[in-house]
């Protein structure tokens, strides 16, 4: 952080064009894994050979000036992706709470930087917890934008993996496999999905231990390079840690994502109905929030996944009925008007027995 | 005899923060960013050992420089250079490559002259290092 805030880019002179390049914010956020002392240490000698030794570099202030934390925050961008997250995601507020206050630290950070009060870089390492479908996936991609909106992550880009592309088949074609993912995530975020399937506890010459102790290793090694988000389902996370301690310990931010409630899944079915251009008719609304209570009770019921399912259904019953109807003129209502019928033809009303199990959630119409 | 290939050989050593401009410069370019290595660094060596294979998708210069330096771990006393393909049509080749490590002592080279027919003069460069067989050139001193 430090580094980004002493040495803008483009203000010192450079030896030829090419070393100028976009999105390299100076030589100290420059990547120097291992082999410290030829890297940062020695990194002004070369390029910065033209500027005055002694000056304080500029965009540095002293101990009198002041700093303006709105001009830094509005530079930043960040409350565009904050205001996004809000807007976007329905209910979640202790996720929300603890991105806001990432985002603070960093944004403070960044400020102290000016003042060349040194803060070491925070461990960004996150854990994801919860049921299916409760926005993992989603927040790690606004987490990704968010990083980067600070100047954390050199690049808003998300690699998702799982155990298939992380853990290889025979001996020796592990390491590489990891390492080749690694190489790829550098500089953005390792989403890795469902991580606690990278370690067997039935069998202990499984790979997956391999995998586990690489990433440790870079998890501790290229903290400036890399943000590892591990996902997956709270119980069997709490196992994988049991087992991998070291793990839990180098993950700085465990977040437990909490189940929708109805009201949230509704909100949520009609952002999701907006996105797409129709709209639930006020019957329908009543139909849909009963829908959402029943199908909550049954089981596989996966939050907001399940809702998209629903209402995909109900977009395929919807123009079923208006093709159906026969009527020759349709307005642009009828084309984005979902009926109370085309939500109370679900199976879920018609089955007395709301235990029973649905064959899979994508039938479960 | 400092050797000099590829580009910039005649610039003092880069920082490794220097090297990660350039990758990202390549990468930026849309090139593909292969490490190779030698311990033959004869002008007409053109075909190193390569270190893996070329990060074709790679689109940070960090996953380079972690690979480089794994390299260096391994090879400390070689040649180590990266280079960047052009894979575009009409062009497909290398378009940059640059020598990151190279070893401590650089014995150099003699030019041998031949008397051949016709008081002509055949020249061979003659690399002190290729004395030793492959492997134990450069030792540590």
């Amino acid at each position: 952080m430090s580094g980004f805030a002493m040495v803008p880019p483009g203000t010192k002179p450079t030896r030829d064009g090419a070393s100028t390049v976009p999105g390299q914010a100076g030589p100290g956020s420059a990547p120097c894994t291992g082999n410290g002392g030829k890297g940062a240490g020695t990194g002004e000698g070369l390029g910065g050979a033209g500027t005055g030794t002694g000056e304080r570099p500029e965009g540095q202030l002293g101990d009198g000036e002041m700093v303006d934390l709105w001009a830094e925050r509005a530079a930043s961008d960040v409350d565009e992706v904050l205001g996004r997250l809000d807007r976007e995601l329905v209910g979640l507020v202790p996720i929300k709470t603890r991105v806001r206050e990432i985002a603070s630290l960093l944004l403070i950070d960044r400020l102290r930087g000016r003042y060349e009060l040194t803060s070491t870089r925070p461990s960004l390492h996150m854990c994801f917890t919860g049921a299916p479908g409760t926005g993992k996936t989603t927040v790690a991609l606004r987490m990704a934008e968010l990083l980067h909106k600070l100047g954390y992550l050199r690049r808003p880009t998300m690699v998702a993996v799982t155990r298939d592309d992380l853990v290889g088949q025979y001996i020796g074609h592990t390491a590489p496999k990891t390492r080749e993912v690694l190489k790829r995530a550098m500089g953005g975020v390792l989403f890795i999905d469902e991580a606690y399937y990278l370690y067997r506890q039935e069998n202990e010459r499984d790979y997956g231990q391999e995998t586990i102790e690489i990433l440790l290793q870079v998890m501790e090694n290229s903290r400036d390079d890399l943000v590892v988000i591990l996902a997956g389902y709270k119980d069997r996370m709490d196992t994988f840690f049991k087992s991998n301690p070291g793990m839990s310990s180098r993950i700085a931010h465990h977040m437990d994502f909490p189940s929708y409630s109805a009201e949230e899944l509704l909100g949520i079915g009609e952002l999701m109905l907006a996105e797409q251009g129709y709209y639930l008719a006020p019957e329908a609304e009543v139909a849909f929030a009963d829908y959402l209570r029943r199908r909550m009770l049954q089981p596989r019921f996966s939050n907001a996944r399940s809702v998209r399912n629903a209402l995909e259904r109900a977009r395929l019953r919807h123009a079923d009925r208006l093709v159906a109807s026969g009527a020759r003129q349709l307005s642009r209502d009828d084309l984005m008007r979902i009926e109370a019928d085309d939500i109370l033809r679900s199976r879920v009303f018609t089955d007395d027995d709301p235990t029973e199990v649905p064959p899979e959630d994508g039938a479960a119409a | 005899m400092r050797i000099t290939q590829g580009t910039f050989s005649y610039l003092p050593d880069f920082t490794d923060a220097e090297i990660a401009a350039q990758v990202q410069y390549s990468i930026d370019n849309g090139w593909a960013i292969a490490i190779e290595l030698t311990d033959d660094p004869h002008p007409r060596n053109v075909y190193w050992e390569m270190w893996g294979l070329p990060m074709f998708e790679v689109t940070d210069a960090a996953g380079v420089m972690h690979e480089v330096n794994r390299c260096r771990e391994a090879f400390p006393n070689q040649y180590v250079r990266v280079s960047a393909y052009d894979a575009t049509l009409g062009r497909q080749t290398t378009a940059l490559s640059f020598i990151v490590q190279r070893p401590a002592e650089e014995p150099g080279f003699r030019v041998e002259r031949q008397e051949s027919h016709d008081r002509q003069i055949r020249y061979t460069l003659y690399s002190y290092a290729a004395e030793q067989p492959h492997g134990e050139r450069y030792a540590r001193s």
